[in-house]
């Protein structure tokens, strides 16, 4: 191996032509290009997703009343947008920017190399992934509609046709989300092997940035709990197709087996896209305040930690669906010892930022409102794994506004951390930092005013999955109403600042200024190519020295020390 | 042919880039098939009717596939034998070997053992056994399918000495198909 | 706090339940209030300044680590704290499951989109024939153990009734036991917590826990007929 390898000049061998449109934007393999495939498409899901947020909140303020820009969300059309917003955010939002979109653009980079190890693979599971997008919108439209039976696919109502009004639109879900599935297993082939085995020359274990570290996990926590569902899948679609009975106690078959499967699945997910997110602000608190990570390898044994951990909590979604009630004991305790690695890891970033030097630029600002936020959202975790608590407290609003407050910050305020922060990087242009800001408070302000008051109404009875709640006194109470109203509002307030950021990233986009090859200071690789990095990353591919978090060194002139520099 | 990336060359975990692949692979589908296989391990406890449906599987044909399979799974070893010393033709023909021995399991079970069944009445929505005999089956056949495939696209350009690693890791899938198949012939045909 | 959202206790155990809600919310607004306390405070005690430098703190050192590991600890304990009541009142209301010389069974049967109640009669035995049914109204007579015995016809339902802080999903093709005393009396929501179609929402019922005199009337007017009550609005 050449000590200064050079990336190829002519990867494929097409003299000195450029690329046409097609090649460039859409027959990629390059890295870059993918993770921007992948970037877009997520965040086009976001809106189609958000817009899904508005009609149903709407429809729960103001019931009966005509949404604008939507008309009428009656029964089934509730329950088609709840069950399409779950999915959507969690599989074709949270999954394609955090894992695919990050984890493609900055592996390569962060590690020192060209691409991918498999640059071909890679752009076949983006086409996958578009596939599985397609399928899933035209579940909108056939006959009988989108599936309406919530994103967790409880047979019989999944399976049985009787049973629901979408049988064709419930067989194209199930598709969509196993198309979704084995793009994300090719996609983690890549990031896998190329961060083990094509780590830059002098890069040791314990010199990977820990974001890169974060997607690999996330990657084998996929791999490794994404099996039985692709099994449960297949199961799914063979009963309501082919008249198998896995699921059907009509038959002999369990319905409850589907839900082990899919939690089985489910719970490690929260973590898979929880991951990234925390890497993404593990890099920018460390650049911001000018801080080495406290501790970075208990920050790795709290993440093997959770992820080991994650796979023996599953069942505290079913602790009263009709388990067996000694089962739920020790489900409660192991979910309630996995808030312990995960506190841990908060306690660690919290404690990077003594003796820093604070920068509150807007990157900074969502990382650091990932940590006030995700607090919340594990805090309120602890209601819900303690068992005798959640008999009352399951299938409210109170679970409804936990998972916002552990998703939203993982999904949401990761995104839009990373996109500000590495927008220089992806697109060799500055976003404006006013409207940054603008749109940081803005964002934040709303969001806590739309799920702090779900909370009260969680634990005042209020049940999910519900379009109108006229029929229970109990919670007819005006001041139930009005909360509902005021946390619809508080969205109407949080989707409009958006048209900020909107704003802000495509004007950016084209007319924000030139951005320097490192405009935070930052140690990492990524930082030393040229913005945006070129086909190949770097004429001559970097040697590591030391670790990334080399801030404010003693006896050094410069406050940060990058990877790359020999002294 | 475009060149790989360099990142492709890189082997800082030891081992080369395409093997790593492989058992990424492999544990997604040992993921995938022990959800499946652990499934219906559940239902056949909790089922007693499950052991009276089953005795109506082949035991001999599930025996004479398991000899294919696993003398399949000989050729593809001597083919990587071949492949590592350089021997690009012989690599090839045990290829073709294996692929053989791939063909033939999946002609016994489509030709033969399924139809069979099926005339007899026992279809995939008979009842759970069978849902789940034809559904693991199924795709463990799938797999074999690909298998074989994929030995065709690497024996032509074995033979030519061309990309000899890649013999041994379509090896490596090959065994791992065998080994769920190890697992399928007992939980199937055996379990009665 | 349910005092406080405005939630009854009417039934025997729902107070035990409260009391864990209660429990993890004192100790985890502490916790909370304590964390986002220190980080705000860093926050702005190390926020940059002119001339000076951050600092260079590994985290390795014992008397760092020591930040980390205490707090770690402390959350074990109350950890531990927690899943001692929350395991305590899982015990009593699913595990358990109370006898008494004059208990009541209750089948409940669920559908594609409504309750079914059936009640035995004045032979006091279930499953025979002047068993009382009713659709949509659950009449009970407060301060007695009930016994209900839950039903689907079709999908998952769950059986939920808020002011016991009750709640069981329903499995068709099963039959799931669980238990309840009401302590007060009043007319109170049913409602279904497993989505179930397109009616999840439009099958509401009503418990009414009736003193025992109401209850013997009700009783006797209805024995030997099925009754369809009409939901309450």
């Amino acid at each position: 191996m050449a000590t200064a390898p050079v990336s190829h000049p002519d990867p494929h061998g097409h003299g000195h032509h450029q690329p046409g449109f097609v090649e460039k934007y859409l027959w990629s393999t390059d890295h870059k290009m993918i993770a921007m495939q992948y970037m877009f498409t997520g965040m086009a899901m976001a809106l189609i997703g958000g817009f899904f947020a508005y009609t149903f909140r709407m429809q729960i303020a103001f019931p009966g009343v005509d949404v604008p820009g939507f008309g009428l969300v009656a029964a089934n059309e509730y329950n088609q947008l709840i069950t399409s917003h779950g999915a959507i955010m969690i599989f074709w939002v949270a999954m394609p920017v955090l894992i695919a979109a990050f984890g493609n653009f900055l592996i390569p980079l962060m590690i020192g190399c060209d691409d991918m190890v498999f640059p071909k693979l890679n752009r076949l599971s983006y086409q996958i992934f578009l596939l599985s997008v397609v399928v899933l919108i035209a579940s909108f439209f056939v006959t009988g509609g989108a599936f309406a039976g919530a994103w967790t696919m409880y047979p019989p109502l999944s399976t049985k046709a009787e049973y629901g009004l979408a049988p064709l639109g419930a067989t194209l879900f199930v598709v969509a989300v196993a198309l979704e599935f084995v793009a994300f297993l090719m996609g983690g082939i890549n990031f896998v092997t190329t961060a083990m085995n094509s780590r830059a020359p002098g890069m040791r274990m314990y010199d990977i940035p820990i974001v890169i570290w974060m997607i690999v996990v996330a990657s084998i926590l996929f791999m490794a709990s994404v099996g039985p569902l692709i099994a449960g899948a297949i199961m799914m679609l063979f009963d309501q197709n082919l008249g198998t009975a896995f699921f059907n106690p009509d038959k002999g078959g369990d319905p409850i087996l589907w839900q082990h499967l899919f939690w089985f699945f489910g719970h490690p997910e929260v973590y898979v896209v929880l991951l990234p997110a925390v890497g993404i602000v593990a890099e920018i608190i460390t650049v911001m305040s000018r801080k080495k990570m406290f501790a970075y390898r208990t920050v790795l044994y709290t993440t093997f930690g959770t992820g080991v951990l994650s796979f023996m909590v599953w069942a505290h979604h079913q602790f009263i669906a009709g388990i067996d009630p000694r089962m739920a004991n020790i489900f409660t305790i192991t979910t309630l010892l996995i808030s312990i690695p995960i506190a841990e890891m908060m306690f660690v970033f919290i404690a990077t930022l003594y003796g820093g030097s604070i920068t509150l630029n807007t990157p900074m600002l969502w990382a650091l409102s990932f940590i006030a936020t995700f607090l919340i959202g594990g805090v309120t975790g602890i209601f819900l794994g303690a068992s005798g608590a959640d008999i009352y407290l399951h299938d409210t609003y109170f679970v409804l506004a936990h998972f916002h407050y552990t998703f939203f910050p993982i999904a949401i305020i990761g995104t839009f951390a990373g996109v500000t922060f590495w927008f220089p990087k992806m697109f060799g242009r500055m976003m404006n930092e006013t409207l940054g800001k603008i749109h940081f408070w803005g964002t934040i302000i709303a969001f806590n005013c739309i799920f702090i008051p779900l909370f009260v109404l969680g634990a005042a009875g209020q049940h999910r999955r519900i379009f109108d709640y006229s029929m229970f006194p109990q919670l007819m109470r005006p001041e139930l109403r009005h909360i509902d109203q005021f946390a619809t509002v508080s969205l109407l307030l949080m989707l409009s600042f958006q048209v900020v950021f909107l704003y802000n990233f495509a004007h950016s986009l084209f007319r924000g200024p030139k951005a320097p090859k490192n405009p935070w200071d930052s140690n990492t690789l990524e930082w030393t190519a040229d913005s945006p990095p070129p086909h190949g990353n770097w004429p001559v591919l970097p040697t590591v020295y030391r670790g990334p978090y080399e801030y404010s060194t003693p006896g050094r002139d410069k406050d940060f020390w990058p990877q790359d520099e020999q002294h | 042919m475009s060149a790989s990336p360099i990142a492709t060359t890189r082997t800082t975990a030891g081992m080369p880039t395409g093997r790593l692949a492989v058992w990424w692979v492999i544990a997604s589908e040992i993921v995938i098939f022990g959800g499946l296989l652990g499934s219906y391990i559940m239902f056949r406890l909790s089922h007693d009717a499950f052991a009276e449906h089953a005795a109506h599987t082949n035991t001999w044909i599930g025996a004479i596939n398991t000899l294919v399979l696993l003398t399949s799974s000989l050729f593809a070893v001597l083919g990587h034998k071949a492949a590592d010393a350089g021997d690009g033709p012989k690599a090839a023909k045990f290829l073709y070997l294996t692929a053989l021995g791939g063909v033939i399991f999946a002609g016994i079970k489509f030709g033969y053992e399924w139809p069979h069944e099926i005339a007899l009445g026992y279809t995939i929505s008979s009842n759970t056994f069978w849902s789940f005999y034809y559904t693991a089956a199924g795709i463990h056949a799938a797999h074999v399918v690909a298998g074989v495939i994929i030995m065709l696209i690497i024996a032509p350009r074995a033979k030519r000495n061309f990309d000899l690693h890649r013999v041994e890791l379509i090896g490596l899938y090959w065994h791992f198909v065998d080994v769920v198949w190890i697992f399928l012939f007992p939980l199937l045909y055996i379990a009665k | 706090m349910m005092e406080w959202i405005g939630v009854v206790a009417a039934s025997s155990y729902a107070k035990d339940i409260d009391f864990v809600f209660d429990l993890v919310f004192w100790i985890t607004a502490f916790w909370l209030l304590l964390t986002e306390a220190v980080f705000f405070y860093l926050i702005f005690r190390f926020r940059k300044k002119p001339g000076v430098p951050g600092q260079y703190v590994t985290g390795e050192l014992a008397s760092e680590k020591r930040w980390i590991t205490l707090p770690h600890f402390a959350v074990l304990l109350f950890d531990v704290a927690i899943l001692y009541f929350a395991v305590k009142v899982w015990y009593e209301v699913k595990q358990d499951l109370p006898q008494a010389a004059d208990q009541q069974i209750v089948r409940v049967i669920a559908q594609q989109w409504a309750w079914t109640f059936v009640q035995p009669g004045p032979d006091g035995a279930i499953d025979t024939a002047d068993d009382i049914t009713t659709l949509n109204e659950l009449h009970v007579e407060v301060d007695k153990l009930h016994h209900f015995r839950l039903e689907s016809k079709d999908v998952l339902h769950d059986f939920s009734v808020p002011v016991f802080r009750l709640k069981q999903d329903v499995i068709p093709g099963r039959v799931i036991t669980g238990w309840f005393t009401p302590i007060m009396t009043g007319n109170y929501d049913i409602q279904c917590a497993e989505i179930c179609g397109i009616g999840h929402a439009l099958m509401p019922a009503r418990i009414i826990i009736e003193t025992r005199d109401q209850h013997a009337a009700w009783m006797a007017e209805n024995s030997t007929v099925a009754v369809a009550s009409a939901t309450a609005r």
